[in-house]
């Protein structure tokens, strides 16, 4: 939003139109780096205000997605008319639909990130991304103290362990990039549209539904032909909760598809949430 | 209280802290209170539209020298908190440019960001990074902010349980404990009550010995013309009048027809 100078000795601000709605990249960045403590503190204060820090909170954090976990377990069972797959499809569950939660979570609250930031958006001039990169933040240490059950889960399994598993935190890395750009993107949604939070439980239902957590990618090998293999391009999570699964579970090397797809989605996604973000930025503090 | 002797005087050839080159801001919004996709697609079925324009500020020009307190007066809706944002660098320009020489500390319509669910500690330290100061600086700061505001203990309860003036208190306590260069102040001086007054303005005075320029957005006219040196009139977007205080505010004060002692009622 604003071009930095420095001057001598002083700091000179530049404020001029940018013409395609796109601020200069570089300070831009810049200035998100350097700002990089506000929006720590801001998903910290956040926590603190919905009383996660305390031992229920935390409690809550990892009963949630395990109880929902237990659900479509007991759904899969039922569907299967008894085999339930035991403990191994009960890790390959809720190690899917952890992280399945993290991302979910990400979207809920990038979503209402800038609507609901109200006076500092309104007040204060820093790059406005920082508020769904906060939310990102929020969801991700929500998600930090569900990953001791998943271990716990994986040795009661019986699961092995191998060296390949560390590769899993590659997929992390892009569920976290890709987070960070699905948040930008409703969060611009949201300010234009303020029933986008209302349309998100339905539609990330379906996303569960669709990508490898209630089912395991190596459940599906030869089944449903062209539409799996539609998904797989088409559904960001096939490849990114896949990959995540088959690695931090099985230790099975998943598939080139699968690293470049992943890939490709978490860079598409934060390149295209973000540059939406700045573009329509400006229009923020007017629309608030 | 005379601000003005106490402020800082420019050295010659120096640029101006604060330099607006015909500025224009013009921006789209709505009607809707809510906008929400389903009313976007029944509009949409009836062929309506709901965008409309506003041309915030046209063609403003004007520089700010070292030293300066500036008055910006206006009727409601002229374009003065525009303004303000526009330097804060909130609102960038459509077209123009400005120039802004120091760190900027804005009192935008009370508040600086509060967020009623966090406690004013937290709101204080979020505001403080927001505008790009470090942790540690804003950690010190905030006991100081908390002492001058005189709200005690309340600065570890969320800001939702805090009356309406210990908010106002902390939010201007708050912009003029960042070190700002340059202090932005739209209608803050209503904060408080009468002896709060007489400190903030203390305060303000010594703020001008080391800021380099004071901007007070006010409707009280008797407060641009005791602490203001220098002043700006704004009607409908547009700069009627840079000159004196006492030379815009008769000119404003003829503009509207009305005796300016019924502006004044209001202030102290």
């Amino acid at each position: 939003m604003a071009r930095l100078a420095t001057d001598t000795a002083d700091e000179v601000h530049v404020y001029e139109p940018h013409r395609a709605g796109i601020p200069p990249l570089v300070p831009y960045f810049r200035g998100l780096w350097t700002r990089r403590e506000f929006a720590a503190e801001f998903s910290k204060s956040g926590i603190r205000a919905a009383n996660t820090q305390t031992v229920f909170g935390q409690l809550w954090l990892v009963l949630n997605p395990l109880l929902l976990a237990l659900v479509y377990y007991f759904l899969i069972a039922v569907l299967r008319g008894g085999d339930s797959g035991g403990l191994p499809r009960l890790a390959n569950l809720t190690g899917g639909l952890f992280l399945f939660t993290f991302v979910s979570g990400s979207m809920s609250s990038g979503a209402s990130s800038v609507t609901g930031g109200g006076r500092l958006i309104m007040n204060m001039n820093f790059p406005r991304l920082l508020m769904p990169f906060a939310a990102v933040r929020t969801a991700w240490f929500r998600f930090l103290p569900t990953l001791p059950v998943y271990v716990l889960l994986h040795l009661l399994s019986g699961a092995g362990w191998s060296w390949t598993m560390l590769l899993s935190v590659v997929f992390l890395g892009y569920a976290v990039i890709f987070a960070m750009g699905i948040a930008a993107l409703l969060a611009t949604l949201q300010v234009y549209f303020r029933d986008t939070s209302s349309f998100l439980p339905y539609f990330s239902r379906i996303w569960l539904y669709v990508s490898p957590i209630l089912w395991a990618v190596h459940d599906t090998a030869g089944q449903f032909g062209t539409l799996m293999a539609v998904n797989r391009i088409v559904n960001p999570l096939y490849s990114i909760v896949g990959g995540w699964v088959e690695l931090s579970l099985n230790g099975v090397m998943p598939s080139p598809t699968t690293w470049v797809m992943g890939a490709v989605w978490a860079v598409v996604m934060f390149v295209v949430g973000s540059l939406l973000f700045m573009s329509r930025e400006r229009d923020f503090t007017v629309r608030l | 209280m005379d601000i003005a002797h106490s402020a800082q005087k420019p050295s010659p050839g120096e640029p101006p802290v604060v330099s607006v080159q015909d500025v224009s801001i013009t921006y789209r919004t709505t009607f809707e209170k809510v906008p929400t996709l389903k009313s976007a697609i029944v509009r949409f079925g009836r062929g309506e539209r709901a965008v409309h324009v506003v041309e915030a500020l046209r063609g403003v020009s004007f520089d700010v020298t070292r030293g300066s307190s500036v008055g910006i007066i206006g009727a409601n809706g002229a374009g003065k908190s525009t303004l303000m944002r526009a330097i804060a660098g909130v609102l960038p320009p459509s077209s123009g440019r400005v120039e802004v020489r120091g760190r900027i500390s804005a009192l935008l319509a009370l508040g600086v960001g509060f967020n009623s669910a966090l406690t004013g500690r937290e709101n204080v330290i979020l505001g403080g990074l927001a505008s790009g100061l470090s942790r540690k600086e804003v950690v010190a700061r905030a006991e100081e902010v908390a002492a001058f505001a005189e709200i005690g203990e309340f600065i570890d309860v969320p800001v939702r349980t805090y009356s309406s003036g210990m908010y106002q208190r902390l939010a201007f306590s708050v912009s003029v404990h960042m070190d700002p260069d340059i202090l932005l102040i739209d209608e803050a001086l209503s904060a408080g009550d009468a002896s709060f007054k007489v400190k903030a303005n203390a305060k303000m005075a010594e703020l001008m010995k080391s800021a380099r320029a004071m901007f007070l957005v006010s409707h009280s006219l008797n407060a641009v013309r005791e602490m203001c040196d220098d002043a700006l009139w704004i009607h409908k977007g547009k700069l009627m009048m840079h000159d004196t205080p006492d030379a815009c505010i008769k000119a404003y004060t003829k503009f509207l027809e009305v005796g300016e002692n019924a502006f004044t009622l209001e202030d102290l």
